[in-house]
């Protein structure tokens, strides 16, 4: 049951999405619609559909049925539009090793054809504490600090729209708490997020919106209060209990 | 004039990667000295056969050192889906083939321009009187087979046996620019009037531009999922 936002129109939408590889079907008609100031957590099991999901609103991958609008357009009829508004972070980081911090960041900006790049470098890397690894090849950068320079790519373009998948994977205590902070205060710039994670309680404590995944269909869209948190953390353990069995 | 500076970033992109951990390059030369040293040692040619041998023994070592580099240059992509990065932004996707071509073009030159001076030693043959016309031929010809290297490495990149499907997949098709190649080369090492042989530097030149515009233009289907 698709949850209706009480705005009329929606920026992003997926209509009878469907997604299939060879014989598995990672998602199964699903409905979403993402306004302006939206904060949506995916939860769900392995394998639910939540990384193919915020791969086919991120544009990397084209839904075998169904449509992904932007104000209503389909986004693959005009891809550029849709890309600068989004900001895609997943398990991959989308960085060269060889190349360092600062310049990986540099390609991403050209790439998006940003304007005063300094001075959008220098923020992002304040925002997520690269300065003192700048200079710094990525490859020899541990996980977490990888996953840090992935997110500040994600943001660097200051997207309309933000897909995160796992964001919190390798962080230690200091960045989940400053990425927890710079995530809840999107909602009053009007920004958009979508994140995954599988620490529910963490979740929990940025997103307004949960939408419940599993087998690749949506079992719960709606506020987070009204989530029937019960059913479906029991349904997450017997999932993860019937995968181990 | 985004596209431009787009092809310059991935350009300069590639340049400093490389010059990072010269894989590339380094990979490239050496198996093409190997090449001209092996048939240098095996044949032990002189005078006429020096010239009779040359072209077409330096483009095989020119076709094999190209595969190495061709299969090495989306390997930085891979890793980390770089390319699946590039992809996120509002980037033509012809613009990361020229751009990774222009990259594929230059580490070629630099490889092709080493295997050229150490034939000239190890056979001791002087290309200077024909470096003209050898230069331009051998440009077209290479500016082909790279042109069909980089889009058949980016098919080759997502599959699973891929440093053998990339020989697999292009040699079939370059196989017009090594024959224009060789007897362009030929032509222009004897001596022969340009006119004998300008044929084959229009065949290269040809095959290149309707290969570098069909790539171009299929570059997008090559990065789908």
């Amino acid at each position: 049951m698709p949850f209706d936002t009480p705005r009329a129109k929606p920026e992003l939408e997926l209509r009878d999405v469907s997604k299939q590889f060879g014989d598995l079907q990672a998602l199964r008609g699903v409905c979403l619609r993402v306004a302006p100031g939206d904060s949506i957590l995916l939860y769900g099991p392995n394998g639910a559909g939540k990384t193919t999901l915020l791969r086919v609103l991120s544009t990397l991958a084209r839904p075998s049925e169904g449509k992904v609008l932007l104000n209503g357009e389909d986004v693959h009829s005009n891809p550029a539009a849709a890309k600068s508004a989004i900001g895609f972070m997943t398990h991959t980081t989308f960085l060269y090793g060889e190349l360092t911090v600062r310049e990986n960041l540099e390609f991403a900006g050209k790439l998006f054809g940003l304007r005063a790049m300094a001075e959008r470098l220098s923020n992002a890397m304040e925002t997520f504490h690269l300065h003192e690894r700048a200079e710094t090849m990525v490859r020899e950068l541990s996980r977490g600090y990888q996953q840090r320079v992935s997110l500040a790519r994600a943001f660097l373009h200051d997207p309309q729209f933000l897909l995160l998948d796992e964001p919190f994977t390798g962080l230690d205590a200091g960045s989940t708490e400053s990425l927890q902070t710079l995530l809840r205060g999107l909602g009053s710039q009007g920004k958009s997020l979508i994140f995954s994670t599988h620490d529910f309680e963490q979740g929990k404590a940025i997103a307004r919106r949960l939408v419940a995944l599993e087998g690749g269909r949506v079992l719960y869209d709606g506020p987070m209060e009204a989530a029937p948190l019960a059913a479906l953390k029991a349904g997450e353990r017997s999932h993860g209990a019937g995968a181990r069995s | 004039m985004h596209t431009l500076r787009i092809i310059a970033a991935i350009f300069e992109k590639d340049l400093r990667v490389e010059w990072r951990h010269r894989e590339t390059l380094a990979s490239m030369c050496v198996f093409g000295l190997l090449v001209i040293f092996l048939f240098n040692f095996a044949f032990e040619p002189a005078g006429e056969e020096s010239l009779r041998l040359l072209p077409g023994l330096l483009w095989i070592a020119f076709a094999f050192a190209g595969v190495l580099g061709f299969n090495r240059s989306f390997a930085s992509e891979r890793e980390n889906a770089a390319l699946e990065g590039m992809r996120l932004a509002p980037v033509d996707a012809g613009a990361i083939y020229i751009g990774k071509m222009l990259a594929n073009l230059f580490f070629m030159a630099i490889a092709e321009a080493v295997m050229v001076f150490a034939a000239s030693l190890w056979y001791n043959f002087s290309f200077i009187p024909a470096l003209g016309w050898f230069t331009l031929s051998t440009f077209f010809c290479t500016l082909g087979y790279v042109a069909v290297g980089t889009i058949f490495a980016a098919i080759a990149a997502n599959t699973r046996m891929r440093e053998v499907m990339l020989p697999v997949l292009q040699f079939p098709v370059a196989i017009p620019i090594f024959i224009a190649g060789v007897e362009a080369s030929t032509g222009a090492l004897k001596g022969d009037p340009p006119g004998d042989y300008a044929s084959w530097i229009k065949l290269a030149a040809g095959f290149s531009v309707i290969f570098v515009v069909l790539s171009y233009l299929l570059f997008e289907f090559v990065l789908e999922e």
